[in-house]
């Protein structure tokens, strides 16, 4: 090897063994998983013993009501919780924008939710859904209002509303983040020109917030889609499929049917569904890259 | 009648207190600059009659209303800044009609009013950029294309050069006395370069610590500074100042300092009458020495020349006299050997006098 190839070598030569620890930690499960997806494949079989079946198991899973159920509540959960973490969390950081004495303190205690374990929040959602001596019901029927189903009619809204109690507070720092450092003055001449505070929030805010929430919905979608503590300590997918979200399904199919290559199968749908949405994500943020490019080109050329 | 009064303006951050009691009196159509060192308060009072910090104590009035209370977009202002603080998601267009546009005008007539003012601007090939894709000049402009769009009866200028290089800082500045022919509203004018308020203004405010040390016409603030602050602020090169003391008959005093002593004549010894002790400070502007190697002993003064700094028409020497510095603009060809010693003559009429302790102008000098 001659030095300019040794040369050009090198870097690469410097991250192979990061590399290889990669393929293991990274691609070696992945492509297992894969692989497994492929084959009739029981837990007491090693992969080798298990037959290959081609494309059976997702054949089977396409045409299997449950899991179309599992995927329908799955999106029905991700959709509401990001659409209302957005709205609430966002919401919070335009009010609380603003210099006043205990804000500090207020923001921490905002945020506190995010820091709970969530099967610790699972728990505590799920005493105060507690039919007999939650503090909801107890609450409303003290107040004459009778009781409600929680956990039982309501299982998806209730498991619903506790993921926004918990990761509101997520959108609600990256928003004020997001806030707090947009030009102050463009905000300053907004009012000049005579913006009333919803106009500032409108016509300038918002949209310059806009790369910020993106990401942040996206990032908060993809999390959504792959919830599973909170609803395992809450309802354990139930009453019937009602909160069976796809997390949940994969594991029962594994441990409970004992079908790992089906379950494999139905990690990889929702691995490529979670594919798409990082793809739109990096999709947005080169598109942005590439825009604040040319902007740059054409300033250059302006001078 | 003043269009714009303010009245005892104090501002206070906490305990600290920013603005000690600003007066001012601006008249109609009048071209004011406040300018000061940085931290002198002067952009606070113009964010305070912007309305985008809250009035401590004082008034501030606009024809004889009074605005301390009222939202900035209840102001009828206009507003350019240092930073430009463009919309950065608006085009060029959008951003000089937003005000009209939230005013819900008829769009024939924003789209009028964007036209003519793009044009005065030279900005009309560029209304469909983003500010991203606009030079540093062309952003200046469209922020001063933003407050020109809008009717407003008073501009405000926030420091709105300071961040253009030099060339282009000189032909905004041009642009921006251009702009004032053409509008005759009242601009109050913030920055701390002292050549853009000496060209600019009609009335110079010079502030200092939450102060107004003086205002006045350009040439009053150059010609008679009331303090040492005010003197030493206005002119490039700076003034001189040398310390002196105050000898002999009260009808021919003498000026005497450290490597130097001045003869006074009658019309001189009247003004120094009104010193309040013997010790006094003289300033001497950089152009009033003149180089003179036959110039009497009384009225001139001995210089080392330790550097010259030819800048064209002129050289700037900084010359040393007994241990104190002092710049001279010498216009003359010949050339100087750094070190040499020099006399230059001084006219004591055209020199100003201080009072050490007080720091202000002795009176009287304002016959000269």
């Amino acid at each position: 090897m001659n030095n300019a190839s040794l040369n050009r070598a090198t870097p690469y030569l410097f991250l192979a063994p990061a590399l290889v620890i990669m393929a293991i930690a990274l691609l070696y499960p992945l492509g297992y998983m894969v692989y497994g997806s492929f084959r009739d494949w029981d837990p007491s079989q090693t992969l080798q013993e298990a037959s290959f079946v081609g494309l059976a198991n997702y054949k089977t899973l396409w045409n299997d009501p449950n899991f179309h159920e599992s995927l329908m509540v799955t999106l029905k959960f991700a959709c509401s919780v990001v659409t209302v973490e957005m709205f609430i969390g966002v919401g919070l950081a335009l009010l609380l924008d603003r210099k006043l004495r205990g804000m500090s303190l207020l923001r921490t205690l905002f945020i506190l939710p995010m820091m709970i374990a969530p099967v610790v929040v699972g728990l505590i959602w799920r005493y105060m859904y507690h039919p007999s001596i939650g503090l909801f019901n107890r609450t409303s029927e003290g107040l004459g209002l009778g009781s409600v189903d929680w956990l039982g009619q309501h299982a998806l809204l209730s498991v619903i509303i506790a993921d926004i109690w918990q990761w509101t507070p997520f959108i609600f720092i990256l928003s004020l983040a997001a806030l707090q450092s947009l030009p102050r003055s463009a905000i300053e001449a907004a009012k000049i020109d005579g913006a009333s505070g919803w106009q500032q929030i409108w016509h300038i805010k918002l949209p310059l917030m806009m790369p910020v929430l993106i990401v942040t919905g996206l990032l908060r979608l993809i999390d959504a889609f792959k919830v599973l503590e909170v609803i395992l300590v809450m309802t354990e997918g139930g009453p019937g499929l009602s909160t069976e979200i796809l997390a949940l399904r994969i594991s029962r199919t594994a441990t409970e049917f004992r079908e790992l290559g089906v379950a494999a199968a139905m990690s990889n749908y929702l691995l490529m569904l979670l594919l798409l949405l990082t793809v739109i994500m990096l999709t947005y943020n080169k598109i942005s890259d590439l825009r604040a490019q040319r902007a740059r080109r054409i300033a250059e050329e302006a001078i | 009648m003043p269009i714009i009064e303010i009245q005892h303006l104090i501002k206070r951050y906490g305990k600290l207190d920013v603005l000690h009691g600003i007066d001012l009196q601006m008249a109609d159509a009048e071209f004011t600059v406040l300018v000061g060192p940085s931290g002198c308060g002067k952009s606070t009072t113009l964010r305070l009659i912007a309305g985008l910090e809250t009035v401590t104590e004082g008034e501030i009035y606009i024809d004889g209303r009074p605005i301390s209370h009222l939202e900035p977009k209840e102001r009828d202002l206009a507003m350019v800044f240092q930073d430009y603080a463009l919309y950065p998601h608006m085009n060029v267009a959008k951003n000089m009609s937003f005000a009209l546009r939230l005013q819900k005008l008829p769009k024939k007539e924003i789209n009028a009013r964007v036209a003519e003012v793009a044009g005065i601007l030279g900005l009309t090939e560029y209304l469909h950029r983003k500010p991203a894709e606009l030079s540093g000049g062309q952003r200046q402009r469209v922020a001063m294309g933003r407050a020109m769009t809008r009717d407003s009866s008073t501009f405000l200028f926030d420091e709105p050069l300071s961040n253009l290089d030099a060339k282009l800082r000189t032909q905004m500045r041009a642009e921006l006395a251009l702009m004032r022919q053409r509008l005759q509203k009242n601009m109050i004018y913030v920055t701390h370069d002292q050549i853009e308020a000496m060209t600019l203004a009609d009335r110079i405010v010079v502030m200092n610590a939450g102060r107004i040390e003086q205002q006045g016409s350009p040439e009053e603030l150059f010609k008679h500074p009331a303090n040492l602050f005010v003197a030493g602020f206005l002119g490039t090169p700076p003034m001189n100042f040398l310390n002196a003391q105050i000898a002999g008959q009260s009808d021919s005093l003498r000026l005497t300092g450290a490597g130097f002593e001045f003869h006074c004549n009658p019309m001189t010894s009247a003004r120094l009458a009104g010193s309040p002790s013997s010790n006094i400070i003289i300033g001497v502007r950089p152009s009033d020495l003149v180089s003179d190697q036959s110039a009497p002993a009384g009225s001139s003064i001995e210089l080392q020349v330790n550097v010259s700094e030819y800048v064209g028409a002129q050289s700037v020497l900084i010359c040393e006299c007994g241990g104190e510095k002092m710049m001279v603009e010498h216009k003359s060809d010949t050339p100087i050997a750094l070190g040499e010693k020099l006399t230059f003559s001084l006219d004591l009429a055209d020199a100003h006098f201080f009072d050490p302790r007080s720091g202000q102008a002795i009176s009287g000098q304002t016959t000269t």
